[in-house]
């Protein structure tokens, strides 16, 4: 079983790194694009187990370790094998 | 009066930490490995700068698990004098034992330069070797030390006067132009409301030395004295 973990910052929080792409992207004339917000992208394999026991875990694991919650929020899909 | 070091895989302050306390100031002073799960015998903790773990995932986020961390905390909880300096202040933000984050400096590019900081108050345990309002020069150098915390949070650092440290101008002007990363009302170290823990971005421990020019740091590891 596998996780995908997406990690996001939250709104109004500053994104220099979004903002120079978002600027670079302007540079290459890509005149369309409002804004980038850059995030995270995690894999986790899991060991097979319930979908529920899952996804209990990998909130935990959000919350406790890959995500920082005073700045970033986080959603997961749960792949099975 | 003995301080601790904690030393993290990546941690490249710690030495100049040993050196200010040890030899500068002669306090008995002790690494202490990050695999450790008990601390030796002191009064001050140091987590120093550096890269811990190649600040991987985000800064400080693993070190915070290291097997120490769980004395570092009950140490501070217990009152004890904790100081974090650069990813120190980092570790210490992610273990909670400090309010906020740091995020990515706003130009997006490692910062290394000398910078003018003001000394908020003088009524604590870490900077009472100053003078409230004295400004003084600390390097800074680190990619991540734009502070932030939301409107709440910084109504309480404000109220609380845990705000020890901002970013300034040589006569002590707080302004966006001496604001070298983007923090948060010049923010550049707090301590938490209790006023045992202290965070900052400068390095006090890299000019404590008069063979090395400046020693505008040395008040700080004095004032624990």
């Amino acid at each position: 079983m596998k996780a995908k973990v997406y990690i996001s910052l939250k709104k109004g929080i500053l994104d220099p790194q979004g903002k120079a792409v978002e600027r670079a992207l302007a540079t290459l004339g890509f005149s369309g694009v409002e804004g980038v917000r850059i995030g995270k992208y995690l894999e986790v394999e899991l060991k097979p187990q319930e979908a529920e026991t899952a996804s209990q875990s990998v909130k935990e694991m959000c919350e406790k370790l890959l995500a920082n919650t005073v700045i970033e929020t986080y959603r997961y899909e749960l792949e099975p094998d | 009066m003995r301080v601790g070091v904690v030393v993290f895989p990546g941690s490249n302050c710690d030495h100049d930490c040993y050196d200010v306390c040890d030899r500068i100031l002669g306090v008995p002073t002790t690494m202490i490995w990050h695999q450790e799960t008990r601390l030796p015998d002191c009064d001050v903790l140091i987590i120093p700068g550096g890269f811990s773990y190649g600040d991987y995932l985000r800064v400080g986020a693993i070190a915070r698990f290291s097997p120490i961390m769980d004395a570092v905390i009950d140490f501070a909880n217990r009152g004890g004098l904790v100081i974090g300096i650069c990813n120190g202040f980092q570790i210490l933000l992610e273990a909670g034992l400090l309010p906020g984050v740091l995020l990515r400096n706003r130009s997006t590019k490692f910062i290394c330069e000398s910078v003018f900081i003001r000394v908020e108050s003088n009524q604590n345990r870490f900077t009472r070797n100053y003078r409230s309002n004295q400004v003084i020069s600390l390097p800074i150098a680190h990619a991540e030390g734009n502070y932030y915390i939301d409107a709440d949070g910084l109504a309480d650092l404000e109220e609380k006067q845990q705000i020890l440290f901002r970013y300034a101008s040589e006569n002590g002007e707080i302004s966006d132009i001496a604001n070298p990363n983007g923090s948060l009302e010049n923010i550049a170290g707090i301590c938490n409301a209790q006023g045992n823990v202290l965070g900052m971005m400068p390095h006090p421990e890299r000019v404590a030395d008069p063979i090395l020019g400046l020693t505008d740091g040395i008040a700080l590891f004095q004032s624990l004295l």
